[in-house]
């Protein structure tokens, strides 16, 4: 039978779909944007996809509260033009899409734990959410958090479905947390062909008291620079003190940038690949120079969260198997984008299972027993 | 099944005599937790060392079928760390190494007896720890991971939940995993904080901390009343500025804080709202003359900036004696946690008025402005006949306002055995039944902290459906696509 394709307009429609659906052994698909949609590792296509497009409103923006409340398929460009007329933002800056494309949904964006430069300050979309509405396999919709920014009844289940890709339930809204949107901003930026010499800078820009919006590297053909973005009252006078941190710690040459869109535009452009394969890796930050060298060995390039110890690093397919045993002990190399060849060849999850897998794995039993929820995409095959 | 002379003697075998407390005298101390009107004596406590003693412990209990309760400082607020009478309290409290601390990668490894102050210690002077409860000094970092704790700092900085990147976690059956913020797979460190030791315990916890900010400026505001203090936060807010911590307190507190401690909050004002900013210095001294100015344009009188360290330690003390201070208004109270959002403040406070005028009670509050987080303290004495259970009825009426208004039961200090009743209030069965999906999955048999968090028991059935492990996936020679 081939692959039925539902828009629901309500909560409710989008819940019977799937109970349907999961009722008669169906499997299921959601589908926002659909900009990460082969994400994970390759299943055969889906009996039914589920598209939120039809669930694009913003339910509540609270100015004075700075939340709002969001359905599944709001695009995170339209929200953000919405927040800012307020003076606003949703501190989320993933890219919106490979290719040009700016279609990438609340719904996806979440359900796939993305995120940008922001994070550097904000956190990841775990941290900015405080609610959600799932519909589970058996047609349940239930709610977890709230909409008030601190909130400690109940189990956090925002976040359990938070980077769940879709494997527990549909995500139907979400409650999230917004920020002042800075009026000013200008960037640091420093140079090195050492990736040690990158290294040391991060960690004394990450230990420097400046409160920076973004502390990112990037590498590509044996140089590299540091980027550390400033907001607020004073974001000049700060940016010269990271660029003064910069010199000091030996990157050279290093700019002040008041007019930065560009430069963390390619930050974020830097996060896909349209053709060869991109990798997200997790290392601590002091390991950032031997990621760096495994990135170099495979002709890669390189952006990332300097801080977080977490990079993207786009090589070709052919070199992903000799990335990961390149990096540290301990780091994690999870594929995103990448042909299905490579797709079907290596797990894109990454070899070492831990010992949480069998938790999960109950997990999963629990929210989705009838297996219809995106299966096989996930960890372990979940 | 209750505790039996088989199950104590293995817990002996397992963390040595001395750590084994069966006696009524020895386990007074552990009848309740900060909430003291919650009282229950554990069968047994249990002090083990390490975190393979903390492992075989719950692995005793799971084969004798016994409940248990783990215990940090048992400062919490909520009756969390109650003991169940015929089970096993599991305290952490001599669990208190700090395993490791790597500033360059900004992070810290500790054992759950860490107090929460002692982490902030071990990465002063260049970092800190933010969240923190005003019980930092005691509370252990176990308790703030089971309560997703927080604190005056949170409304910048986060909550716990920000903070943990990783632990160790043994499951009610004894076995141990590992949750990782980074490994990939669901977030279950993120359901775990937060869960009120109903998932399992924590045994090694990492935690990420920050740079200690260069630079901090303390003010406190007096205004007419809490509802024109409430205008000011709205505007500082609104101006896009994001305080360090903003605190607030009505008439009432002021009285009792200002009898315990002479810190100079005026007793004419109807609310003191407290501002601190912190950060990189210029950005500070910008920002603090914004809000001085708009404090006094929201009909703030008498601003009052602290001059230097001392001087904002004494504005501080006198917020945090708010609660001990009570006792000098009346014998006894009950504090609430509500959440609401922060636009509601004034309509809440005047609706919390009314409520406390028709039961005839005083109604203290204090509060975190910044987050909408309330802390109302209903006074009451004992021993009036029918005045605890009137107090009780009223601080229940308030948490319903909170969630009328679009707010939450419980900010910070839990739900464990207070809230659960007001459960309902907030989540549907569907929801409630949905929570119980993820607690089934952790702790099928209902071993870890039963009783606590959910409003009515439930169990677990059979993992229904088709998706049963099939022996060759369990073995890794198949796999589920």
């Amino acid at each position: 039978m081939p692959g039925q394709e539902l828009t629901p307009e309500s909560f409710e429609q989008a819940a019977a779909s799937l109970a349907q659906a999961a009722a008669a052994g169906r499997s299921v698909h959601p589908r926002g944007g659909g900009t990460k949609d082969d994400w994970g590792a390759p299943v055969s296509a889906p009996d039914l996809v589920l598209r939120t497009a039809r669930l694009g409103r913003v339910l509540e923006h609270n100015v004075g509260d700075l939340t709002a409340v969001l359905e599944a398929g709001v695009r995170l460009e339209d929200a953000q033009e919405q927040f800012a007329r307020a003076g606003q933002m949703l501190a989320l800056d993933p890219p919106l899409g490979r290719d040009g494309q700016r279609d990438a949904t609340i719904g996806g964006v979440l359900a796939t734990g993305d995120s940008g430069p922001l994070r550097h300050r904000y956190g990841a979309p775990r941290d900015l959410i405080v609610g959600i509405t799932v519909a589970l396999g058996d047609g349940t919709i239930a709610r977890a958090g709230g909409k008030v920014i601190k909130n400690v009844a109940g189990y956090d289940l925002a976040k359990l479905f938070t980077g769940s890709f879709g494997t527990l339930g549909v995500i139907l809204s979400a409650s999230v947390r917004l920020h002042p949107r800075p009026e000013a901003a200008a960037t640091a930026v420093g140079t090195t062909a050492r990736p040690e010499t990158l290294a040391t800078a991060a960690i004394a820009l990450a230990s420097a008291p400046l409160e920076l919006d973004c502390l990112d590297v990037a590498w590509s053909d044996g140089r590299g620079s540091l980027l550390a973005r400033s907001s607020g009252a004073e974001p000049a006078e700060r940016s010269e003190r990271a660029a003064a941190l910069m010199r000091a710690a030996g990157l050279h040459p290093v700019e002040v940038e008041p007019e930065d869109h560009e430069l963390w535009e390619r930050q974020r452009a830097g996060q896909r690949s349209a053709g060869a394969a991109l990798v997200r890796v997790a290392a601590r930050p002091s390991e950032l120079a031997q990621v760096i060298a495994a990135c170099e060995a495979g002709a890669g390039r390189l952006v990332g969260r300097a801080a977080l110890g977490s990079s993207f690093v786009e090589l070709d397919p052919g070199e992903v198997a000799r990335l990961r045993s390149a990096l540290p002990g301990g780091a994690v190399a999870v594929v995103l984008d990448a042909p299905p060849e490579l797709r079907a060849e290596l797990d894109p999850w990454g070899s070492g299972e831990g010992t949480a897998l069998e938790l999960m794995r109950r997990v999963k039993a629990r929210f989705d027993p009838a297996g219809a929820c995106n299966p096989g995409v996930f960890v372990g095959g979940i | 099944m209750p505790v039996s002379a088989r199950l104590l003697g293995r817990l002996e075998h397992i963390c040595g005599g001395e750590h084994v407390l069966t006696h009524r005298h020895a386990l007074a101390t552990y009848r309740s937790d900060g909430l003291a009107q919650y009282q229950v004596t554990p069968a047994a406590a249990v002090l083990p060392g390490t975190a393979e003693q903390v492992r075989d412990v719950v692995r005793a209990c799971y084969e004798a079928g016994v409940p248990w309760v783990a215990r940090g400082a048992g400062t919490g607020l909520s009756g969390g760390a109650l003991p169940v009478s015929d089970g096993v309290l599991i305290v952490l409290a001599r669990m208190r190494r700090i395993l490791s601390v790597a500033l360059e990668d900004q992070q810290v490894v500790v054992e759950p007896g860490v107090t929460n102050l002692a982490v902030s210690r071990a990465v002063a002077p260049t970092h800190f720890y933010p969240p923190d409860p005003s019980s930092q000094i005691v509370c252990s970092i176990g308790g703030n991971v089971a309560e997703n704790s927080g604190g005056a700092h949170c409304f910048k900085y986060g909550f716990t939940t920000n903070y943990v990147t990783g632990l160790e976690v043994v499951l009610s059956d004894g076995e141990v995993v590992q949750l990782d913020r980074d490994a990939p797979g669901y977030d279950l460190l993120g359901a775990f904080v937060g869960s009120e030791g109903t998932l399992g315990v924590a045994t090694r916890i990492t935690l990420r901390v920050t740079p200690m900010p260069e630079h901090v400026r303390t003010l406190v505001a007096f205004f007419e009343d809490t509802a024109q203090a409430g205008e000011a936060v709205t505007a500082i807010v609104s101006a896009g500025i994001v305080p360090g911590a903003i605190e607030m307190m009505d008439r009432l507190s002021i009285e009792a804080a200002e009898a315990a401690t002479n810190a100079g909050y005026r007793l004419d004002a109807g609310a003191a709202l407290i501002v601190e900013l912190d950060g990189p210095r210029i950005e500070c001294q910008a920002r603090f003359e914004q809000v001085a100015a708009l404090c006094a344009e929201s009909g703030g009188r008498h601003i009052r900036i602290a001059a230097g360290a001392p001087e904002r330690e004494l504005i501080w003390k006198a917020r945090r004696a708010a609660f001990a201070a009570m006792g000098r208004i009346a014998p006894a109270y009950y504090v609430q946690d509500g959440v609401i959002p922060r636009t509601r403040l004034a309509a809440v406070l005047r609706r919390i008025d009314e409520l406390a005028a028709e039961y005839g009670l005083q109604v203290a509050n204090v509060f975190h402005a910044g987050d909408g987080n309330l802390h109302p303290l209903v006074c009451f004495d004992a021993a009036r006949p029918g005045e605890p259970e009137r107090a009780e009825e009223l601080a229940g009426e308030i948490v319903r306002a909170c969630v009328d208004a679009g707010g939450s039961i419980t900010g910070e200090h839990g739900v464990g055995v207070d809230k659960k009743a007001h459960m309902p209030a907030m989540f549907s069965e569907c929801d409630l039944d949905t929570f119980q999906r993820l607690r089934c999955a952790f702790d099928p048999l209902g071993l870890a902290n039963p009783g606590k968090v959910m409003p009515t028991p439930r169990l677990c059935g059979e993992v229904p459906g088709p998706y049963r492990e099939h022996p060759l996936e369990r073995a890794g020679v198949a796999e589920r696509f």
